[in-house]
Formats: C-alpha cells, sequence, structure tokens
C-alpha cells in the first residue's frame, strides 16, 4: 500500500461516500462541538424543515463566548447577549443535547474542554462551529472550524460534504532557547508561512521541538492553525498523548483502551510519505515573539525593533504594515521593549489550560504589576479553574495584582463585559490581533503567558527575564 | 439556496490584503440570533470613514465585491457572507479566499470567485477608472469578463458545489438521500469513540 500521511489516514476512515469526478467526499463526523454563537440559526434551520438532531450523543453544547467573567450567579446584563444563551439552552433541551451551562463544573471555552473531558482522541473527526477548532488536532484528530450552515448540516447527517485538502510539514526541530514556549513556536511559524499560507491544507506539525511539547503547548500551537490558514493542524499521537488521555471521562478504559492505543500507534505519518509541501524552522532561531501589527503574521521576535513598511519588497505588504502600524499607534524601529501596555489578558483557547496559567504564576510570584495595569487571568474552563484553586495560583495571582475570574472567552473577541476601550493596548495570549477584535479601537499584541505575566510587572514588553 | 447562473453588475474595488471576517462583521453583530439584518453590520468601523469605498458615491448599487489576497480569513461566523449578501452583493472576486468563508459562501449563493493576482488588479485598476464598468460572471461556463475593459478570465468551482449553484440545491437534503451509506457507517466505528447523553 502507499504510504499515506497522519491527515490521509484519518480522513480515509472518515470516508461515507468517496466523491468521484470531482464531487465532494462525504466525511463522517465523530464530534460536534457548539456553542451559543454560531449554534441559533442551524437549530432554526432544523426547526423548519422538520429534521432531528441525527446523533445528540455525538454533539455537546457549552457557553462561552458570551458569558461574563464575574458575578455569574446573576443573570447576564447584556439582553442580546442572555437572549444568545438562553437560546442555545432551549434548544439543547429541544434537541436532546448534552450542553454546559455558565457556572456548570463542566463548564469553559468549548476548545478546553472537549480535550480535559476525554472527548478528544486521537484519529477522530471533529468539527465545531468556531475557527479555533483545529485545537484538538494535538491529539492527532482532523480537527476544523465551520459555518452555521454545516453546523445544520452536522447536527441533520452527522456528516458533511468535504473537498480533501491538501497536506503541509511544518517541522521544527532542535530546542528552544531558555524561555520560548508553545506560543512563540506558532507565532514563529505564521510569521514564516503567512496568514494565507496553509490555505487548502492540513498542518501536520513534526521535529524534536513539538514532539518535546506537553499536551497544553500542542493545543497551542494546532490552535493557531487557522491563523496561517490551514484547514486544521494536527500532532501524530505519541506516550505524551495516550499519557493525557488516560483516566480521562470519555477516554476508552480496560480492553477498550488497549485496543485503542494499538489502534491509535498505526496513525502516524508513514515512513516515505510525501506533502504537498515542506517548510522547516529550527527551534534555536525562536525566542520569544510578540505580534506589532494587525494580523497575526505581522509577528517579531520582543528584543527586536518594530518593522518599518519600506522593509517589505511586496507592495501589497508594505501596504498593510503602514496601515497596521497606524490603526497600532507605533512608529517603526522602536525597540518593542520600550512600547507601553495598559492592559494584560492571560485566557482564551490558545493559552488558558492549566499549563499556561502555572507559567505565567511563576513569573507573577513575589512581584507586582505595575500601577495602573489592568490584568485579567480568566481560567479556559471551570475544570482548569479547580485544579488552579488547588495548586493555589489565585493566590499567586491577586498577592501581584492580577484580577481572577471566572472561565470564559472574555477578552479574547469583545462579545462579553471584557473588551478593550479605544486606544487602550493589550499583551494578550489570545489568537487574533485583528483592527477591534478586543473592542473597537483597542491594540493587541499576541504574547505567551509569561510574557503576557512579565509584561504586567514590567509596563512595557518584556520577558520573564528581563525582570531580574 | 437560490439557483444562480450569471451575476452581471458594477463593482467595489475593497484594495486590501487580509480583510478579516472581524472586519466584514464586528463581533458585536454575532449576539444576534436571526439570520437578516446584518446589512447595517458589513464593515460598519470602516464604514465610519466617510471615505472608506463602500461610502463612496459611484459605487452605491454595485453588487459585485472585489476584495485582495487572504480575503474572509479569520473566525468562521457565517455573518460575514449573510452581510455581504444582505447589503446588496451577489459574488465576491478576490485571488485567495480564507477556506471557511469561502464554504459559507458555496451554502448560501454568494459566488467565490478566485482569479490570478494580476487579473485582480487589472480589474480593480479597470473598476476605478471606470465604476460603471459592467462585469459578467458566468457560474456554468466558470467565467469572469468586463469586455469593455478587455478583460476576461476563468475560475474554479468544484463540479458538486457548480452544480448546487445552478440548481440551487439544498445541500442536507442530497446528504440526506445517501442516509443508508450513513447507517452502514455507522455499525462499524470504534467501540471505543466517546460519546455523551442519550443516543
Amino acid at each position: 500500500m502507499a504510504p499515506k500521511t497522519l491527515s490521509e489516514k484519518i480522513w480515509d476512515r472518515h470516508l461515507v461516500t468517496a466523491g468521484i469526478e470531482g464531487a465532494s467526499d462525504l466525511l463522517y463526523i465523530d464530534l460536534h462541538l457548539i456553542h451559543e454563537v454560531t449554534s441559533p440559526q442551524a437549530f432554526d434551520g432544523l426547526r423548519i424543515s422538520g429534521r432531528r438532531v441525527r446523533r445528540p450523543d455525538l454533539t455537546v453544547a457549552t457557553e462561552d463566548h458570551n458569558v461574563p467573567t464575574e458575578n455569574i450567579d446573576q443573570p447576564i446584563a447584556d439582553e442580546v447577549s442572555r437572549k444568545q444563551i438562553e437560546t442555545l439552552r432551549a434548544n439543547a433541551a429541544e434537541f436532546g443535547v448534552t450542553n454546559y451551562p455558565m457556572g456548570h463544573p463542566k463548564q469553559g471555552v468549548v476548545h478546553v474542554i472537549g480535550p480535559e473531558q476525554g472527548l478528544t482522541q486521537p484519529g477522530m473527526t471533529i468539527v465545531c462551529g468556531d475557527s479555533h477548532t483545529a485545537t484538538h488536532g494535538a491529539f492527532g484528530s482532523i480537527a476544523f472550524g465551520i459555518g452555521t450552515s454545516e453546523v445544520e448540516h452536522v447536527l441533520a447527517t452527522q456528516t458533511l460534504p468535504q473537498s480533501k485538502p491538501g497536506t503541509m510539514a511544518i517541522t521544527v526541530d532542535g530546542e528552544l532557547p531558555e524561555g520560548s514556549s508553545a506560543k512563540d513556536v506558532i507565532l514563529a511559524i505564521i510569521g514564516r508561512i503567512g496568514t494565507g499560507g496553509g490555505i487548502g491544507k492540513i498542518i501536520e506539525y513534526r521535529g524534536d521541538v513539538i514532539r518535546n511539547l506537553s499536551m497544553e503547548g500542542r493545543m497551542t500551537v494546532c490552535n493557531m492553525s487557522i491563523e496561517g490558514g490551514a484547514k486544521a493542524g494536527l500532532i501524530a499521537p505519541d506516550e505524551t498523548t495516550f499519557a493525557y488521555l488516560e483516566g480521562r471521562e470519555h477516554s476508552p478504559t480496560g480492553a477498550d483502551w488497549d485496543g485503542a492505543v494499538a489502534d491509535w500507534l498505526t496513525l502516524p505519518t508513514d515512513p516515505g510519505a510525501e506533502f504537498d509541501e515542506e517548510v522547516v524552522l529550527d527551534g534555536a532561531d525562536i525566542p520569544a515573539h510578540v505580534s506589532w501589527g494587525t494580523n497575526p503574521a505581522q509577528v517579531m521576535p520582543l528584543h527586536d525593533v518594530i518593522p518599518s513598511p519600506d522593509s517589505f519588497d511586496d507592495p501589497g505588504l508594505r501596504d498593510t504594515a503602514a496601515r497596521a502600524l497606524e490603526y497600532m499607534g507605533l512608529t517603526a524601529n522602536t525597540p518593542m521593549r520600550d512600547v507601553a501596555v495598559d492592559t494584560v489578558f492571560i485566557g482564551s483557547c490558545t493559552n488558558s489550560r492549566i499549563e499556561d496559567l502555572r507559567a505565567a504564576a511563576a513569573v507573577a510570584e513575589g512581584r507586582h504589576v505595575k500601577d495602573g495595569m489592568r490584568t485579567l487571568v480568566v481560567p479556559g474552563s471551570a475544570q482548569v479553574k479547580a485544579q488552579a484553586e488547588a495548586e493555589g495560583l489565585p493566590e499567586i495571582f491577586r498577592a501581584a495584582g492580577f484580577d481572577w475570574r471566572e472561565p470564559g472567552c472574555s477578552m479574547c473577541l469583545a462579545m462579553n463585559p471584557d473588551k478593550l476601550q479605544p486606544g487602550e493596548r493589550a499583551a494578550s495570549t489570545s489568537n487574533r490581533n485583528f483592527e477591534g477584535r478586543q473592542g473597537r479601537g483597542g491594540r493587541t499584541h499576541l504574547v505567551s503567558p509569561a510574557v503576557a505575566a512579565a509584561t504586567a510587572i514590567a509596563g512595557t514588553f518584556a520577558t520573564p527575564a528581563d525582570l531580574d | 439556496m437560490k439557483a444562480v447562473h450569471i451575476v452581471t453588475g458594477t463593482a467595489v474595488p475593497l484594495d486590501r490584503t487580509d480583510v478579516d471576517t472581524d472586519q466584514i462583521i464586528p463581533s458585536d453583530w454575532l449576539k444576534r440570533v436571526e439570520r437578516t439584518g446584518f446589512e447595517k453590520g458589513l464593515f460598519s468601523e470602516w464604514r465610519d470613514d466617510r471615505d472608506f469605498v463602500l461610502n463612496q458615491e459611484q459605487y452605491a448599487g454595485a453588487n459585485i465585491l472585489i476584495g485582495g489576497l487572504n480575503f474572509g480569513t479569520g473566525s468562521s461566523r457565517e455573518h460575514a457572507v449573510w452581510a455581504i449578501q444582505q447589503y446588496g452583493f451577489d459574488a465576491v472576486i478576490s485571488p485567495r479566499f480564507a477556506d471557511i468563508f469561502r464554504n459559507n459562501c458555496t451554502k448560501n449563493g454568494l459566488v467565490p470567485v478566485t482569479v490570478d493576482a494580476d487579473f485582480n488588479a487589472a480589474l480593480m485598476t479597470a473598476v476605478r477608472q471606470d465604476p460603471d464598468l459592467e462585469i459578467t460572471i458566468d457560474v456554468a461556463q466558470l467565467t469572469v469578463e468586463a469586455p469593455a475593459a478587455g478583460l476576461e478570465t476563468t475560475f474554479p468551482l468544484d463540479a458538486s458545489t457548480q452544480e448546487r449553484f445552478l440548481e440551487g440545491l439544498d445541500d442536507i437534503g442530497l446528504t440526506l438521500r445517501l442516509t443508508a451509506d450513513i447507517d452502514d457507517y455507522e455499525t462499524h466505528r470504534r467501540p471505543w469513540l466517546p460519546a455523551t447523553g442519550p443516543r
């Protein structure tokens, strides 16, 4: 048999019917995650057509985008947000779908709760009406974001017609410098391939740097595949994956566990399998990164100076850079370490897992945030929050002047009370630095949890080493 | 979805790369549970600038939007497609669309026309010179042309998607014809795969 890549193996396993003569494949979906924002019109569509949810047992909902991160025992003040949450609850009840509502011990950001409950496993197909669904690829599954029409399609049929994507290997060899993290790796990758570099492809992340990442780190990398334009991103399952999964609520047990592990070990890309495109980075060249512009490919090493639009040969990139600097209120050639921020956000589906919070707490411990700094630390789920509490992290954050919050998407996307005001500048562990992403007129710089915490303390962009 | 054979009309040149879906429809609009009424949200932050291309009188009434490279990146929000359509556009032309945005277009009958970068630039220039330039997009022939400017090219659309455009077919209805295949697939799924709640 011809050697196959990891993504091709998973794709082929899920073919209900194979498309012929240019027609789409029909792909079976193992898990459909739902949240309040992209589902209401899909459930409406089902009602209009008199259709049911084919597999409510393979469908899991949670409330994350709109939920406030404080006073969650109170009704949501924003009427439109409240109606959207209430609509999800009503739809879940009507169609028999499990929903984890605000305040529930299993509630959280949709891409945090799937893995932590063991719902995300190697070899699966996973979709969600959310572009950061690639997060689940960290387990060696094909996971991708879909629109509301496709949400309705999956609800009704548990399948999706799809054209088979291309393949791309991104290998990060060697070792990272001290102080660099998974976030820096993915920011460097996006800087290299651009916002459209992965369009139409599934990226497989490979190499020693990727292999040596924890599951949390791998999720951070896969999470931002969409920022490089990719359909999905994934990493071959290995002992790290199995150790994370064993004993979780929905993980296989007993003989099923043994069978599953044996099966998962057959998934990695075969020797000799070819990718449509290959990119190689050296881990040693990836120091702490920060974004300077208004798209996630506009990134730089933190120790560097802000680039000048003139440094771009391509006229399109030059115009985009000039517009970005204007929006960001930045001057070319300024050292990034001289740029002051007023807000720090630690959270989002990219960086709100326990390891992220530990990394930030390690920097915060025994220090204090800069006077006047607004700081939000938002655990990704109720379970992450409980774990952090068991480890004493909230006390460390509070003593250092950080604001410790309830789980949700929070300031990643300005759909809940946590927003930037016009002109405010944030160091944010989230995934998008688009204009207005964190609030109209707000300016976002993407960073790792350790850099976010160090920046909160220094008041200007800083790595933990800068604080010593 | 309504069948689409031919789109003819004038265009708006939105000469920016990396137009993300947060710009097309800011997140505040995503709190709504309806599927209509998004036209006011289209590029709402950019439209505050009086000089923004959508505010320029010479392009009023256009039904084709020409964007730059990497159009529709970012969030999966289908609201972006709804907003573009409800504002009055029937097609979007770009050298490269983000995957999810492009998929969302095809589910709603908004024609995503991928052309090469040189053609895109030439068309944008032609429209700037003559805002009344008539452009025709033919979904059956997979061509886009602006005869008065001497411009003509083809664009790709896979056979299934093209058929759905031309026939105005309901995607879900088509898949439900394959229910027996789906039933069959489900009999041999791996036994340990996770499930929650009642079947």
